[in-house]
């Protein structure tokens, strides 16, 4: 395999970018990510982002917002209807391809002018399920129902999974959601807002965007001074019925993590930090058991959402991406030598990606 | 010179519906469910082993085996996981607080999700048991069902207004159900950008803005905020005059829907402001539609000034001046010809 290194990383998430475009949210975004490596458009070799146009409200919204990366004269570029995690992915395949040596990889989400929780509904199977407008709280609450009555967790241990994140948040200037002294019993005070889920168990819906350049090889070397390897990436998904899977369980994810770990040479657990794209606490408790970190708060050692995650910003399509530019940068300053970042797509973490970093 | 930012406190904003009027064929698997729906019964798929996955799946989610045959299961089941759903949300089909659950019928092995019609969130447990509340008037779609109520008991319920189930029905009775409608409806609170804020406020008092661009002084039109080319935020706004000339068009003979006031055919165009190095959509009129052609002359038709808003339906249309043509060869975008790209 070649080596893949993320050398430069832009995230701003906010709670709403009212009078701010998505091409204007990402012209600064872009030049931040681009210029701290010293890169211009013309060094890059691919550009890929991520985004949903019902975001937007608008068909084919993504081609407007290439006006942020500069796309005259004409770049190599493509597009994921997904998570710009997911936009990554395929970039980091073009760059094993061998053709290219640096890609941009972006991704960005204002849900804040429509219902977010509402359009969500729109991704489930639209023949027995959509019709009736299942919210995305509503299936958040599905599945930690199923979770609590298993067995496999506490309502209490959800709260202190709450608490971690809002704790770990403080002084990440992209968390909505973050507080030095937040107790379990406060947590445990919010009201039900999507039984048995408070708006504490919910990720704080974010409007935001995200940069990742990439670099191959002593490319990568020339261009920052500790590079942050890709040491293995997978990406696996389950079923997407609601029913016909176990909720409490996600096997993609242990799947992704199984496969990433092959080819990184150490397992997703011998990591110091990791990041996790989930849309509820009972969703960040099913994908640390599944991939081996642990079940609540401690982990195996590793340090679990050190940002806050997804559950103190999650914007929509950028928040995955946003997982691996957080690891990315507890690597790159030494503060972690290695990390594992999630992302998820699709209702009830049908679809998972593994990511596992470590500094040169 | 007008900088971005110097905006009305108070946005503009608009409501934006989108709507998709999908009809979706359904195949056989789910055709048999949505039959079976309209007949009153639940029917699901049984694969090899004997599962039976309710709603059916076409083929199995594990194996991607076909499915074996198609089987009616009970209408009555059990709550598997719930929520309850206060207030009701938008589009669905309910009107007052309602649980929300994964429901295994009898003889299934899978839940399929459903509403539940109880009074209060203290009425809802795991492992309760409901049965099938139907619509009289069925159609084939899974709103044919009411929802659930705990067995035993005789739900009164309330539907949302204008579900009619004539609103989802494309089958001809008796037939086995082919196809259903699932519109979609989602409406959002637009709000233009600070450069979109102040090109239309502009527009009130008959001006028409641009940005120019800080790498080259290309002016665009309407100004997005940022020069596209080289991914720049573009801050500096510029007055344009309402007169340019053609730089392309094209003779429309289909209505636009809602704009009865427009007769067919009608000549759109691109509009080529002096002073601007883009052009921008426009309507040609007051002239004989034979006669448009590309680097014609033309100048904006304001509507009355009682009349004016904040909206580029200000201009009513673009009339020729009588002017020379601007030569073919000099007509059209002059920001990626005549303006020399730094990078090149």
């Amino acid at each position: 395999m070649r080596e893949v290194a993320i050398v430069s990383s832009a995230i701003h998430q906010v709670k709403a970018l009212t009078l701010t475009t998505d091409v204007q949210l990402m012209v600064p975004l872009i030049n931040e990510a681009r210029d701290a490596v010293g890169l211009t458009q013309a060094d890059i070799g691919f550009t890929c982002s991520g985004s949903s146009d019902f975001l937007a409200g608008q068909g084919f919204s993504f081609v407007q917002t290439l006006d942020a990366v500069g796309a005259f004269p004409p770049i190599a570029e493509s597009h994921v209807e997904m998570d710009g995690a997911f936009a990554l992915y395929e970039a980091w395949v073009k760059l094993q391809i061998g053709e290219v040596d640096i890609a941009l990889v972006y991704s960005y989400g204002k849900s804040s002018p429509g219902s977010r929780r509402d359009v969500l509904a729109v991704q489930l199977d639209p023949y027995a399920v959509a019709p009736l407008w299942p919210d995305a709280y509503s299936v958040a609450a599905l599945q930690a129902r199923l979770l609590l009555e298993s067995g496999a967790v506490t309502v209490e241990e959800l709260a202190a999974i709450a608490v971690r994140s809002q704790r770990n948040a403080v002084g990440n200037p992209n968390a909505l959601r973050a507080s030095p002294d937040v107790t379990v019993d406060d947590v445990l005070a919010g009201a039900v807002v999507a039984d048995p889920l408070r708006a504490s168990d919910l990720a704080a819906e974010a409007d935001g965007g995200c940069v990742v350049v990439l670099a191959a090889g002593d490319r990568a070397r020339d261009l920052c001074e500790r590079p942050v390897w890709i040491r293995g990436i997978d990406h696996r998904i389950d079923a997407h019925g609601l029913g016909v899977r176990d909720l409490t369980l996600a096997p993609s994810a242990a799947l992704a993590a199984g496969k990433a770990a092959e080819r990184a040479g150490f397992a997703a657990d011998a990591v110091d930090v990791a990041e996790l794209h989930a849309a509820s606490t009972a969703q960040a408790h099913v994908l640390a058991t599944a991939m081996g970190l642990g079940g609540t708060t401690s982990g195996n050692g590793v340090r679990i959402d050190p940002s806050g995650g997804s559950l103190a910003a999650d914007t929509l399509m950028a928040a995955g991406l946003v997982r691996i530019a957080e690891a990315a940068r507890w690597v790159s300053s030494g503060d972690a030598d290695r990390a594992l970042a999630h992302a998820s797509s699709g209702p009830c973490l049908q679809q998972n990606m593994v990511c596992l970093l470590e500094g040169e | 010179m007008v900088k971005v930012g110097s905006v009305d406190p108070t946005p503009l904003r608009a409501d934006l519906v989108i709507e998709y009027p999908f009809t979706r064929t359904t195949g056989p698997v789910v055709g048999a469910f949505m039959t079976g729906l309209r007949d009153g019964r639940i029917v699901g798929s049984r694969r090899a082993d004997g599962r039976v996955f309710v709603p059916p799946a076409e083929v199995d989610p594990e194996t991607g085996d076909a499915i074996v045959d198609m089987v009616e299961v009970s209408s009555a089941g059990v709550v598997e996981t719930w929520t309850w759903v206060d207030p009701p949300r938008p589009g669905s089909p309910w009107e007052a607080p309602h649980g929300l659950a994964l429901i295994r019928m009898d003889g299934a092995d899978t839940p399929m999700l459903h509403g539940v019609l109880v009074d209060s969130v203290a009425d809802m447990a795991t492992g309760m048991r409901v049965e099938a509340v139907w619509r009289d008037e069925r159609v084939g779609h899974i709103t044919d069902l009411v929802g659930f109520a705990p067995e035993g008991t005789d739900a009164i319920v309330e539907l949302a207004a204008g579900e009619a189930a004539s609103a989802v029905s494309t089958e001809v009775a008796g037939e086995p159900v082919r196809s259903i409608r699932t519109p979609i409806r989602l409406e959002y609170d637009f709000i233009p950008s600070a450069a979109a804020q102040e090109y239309l406020r502009a527009y009130a008092d008959k001006r028409i803005l641009g940005n120019r661009s800080p790498v080259d002084g290309a002016v665009f039109v309407p100004p997005r905020g940022v020069d596209p080319r080289h991914g720049v935020e573009a801050t500096e706004m510029v007055d344009l005059a309402d007169t340019g000339h053609v730089g392309n068009f094209c003779v429309t003979h289909l209505p636009i829907p809602g704009r009865s006031d427009l007769p067919t055919p009608y000549v759109s165009a691109w509009i080529h402001l002096d002073g601007a190095d883009i052009g921008f959509l426009g309507l040609v009129s007051g002239c004989d539609l034979d006669d448009v052609r590309i680097g014609m002359r033309v100048r904006a038709v304001w509507k009355p000034d009682d009349e004016l808003g904040a909206t580029a339906e200000n201009v009513r249309y673009w009339e020729p001046t009588g002017e020379p043509d601007v030569p073919v060869e000099q007509a059209g975008n002059q920001a990626w010809s005549a303006k020399e790209s730094p990078d090149a």
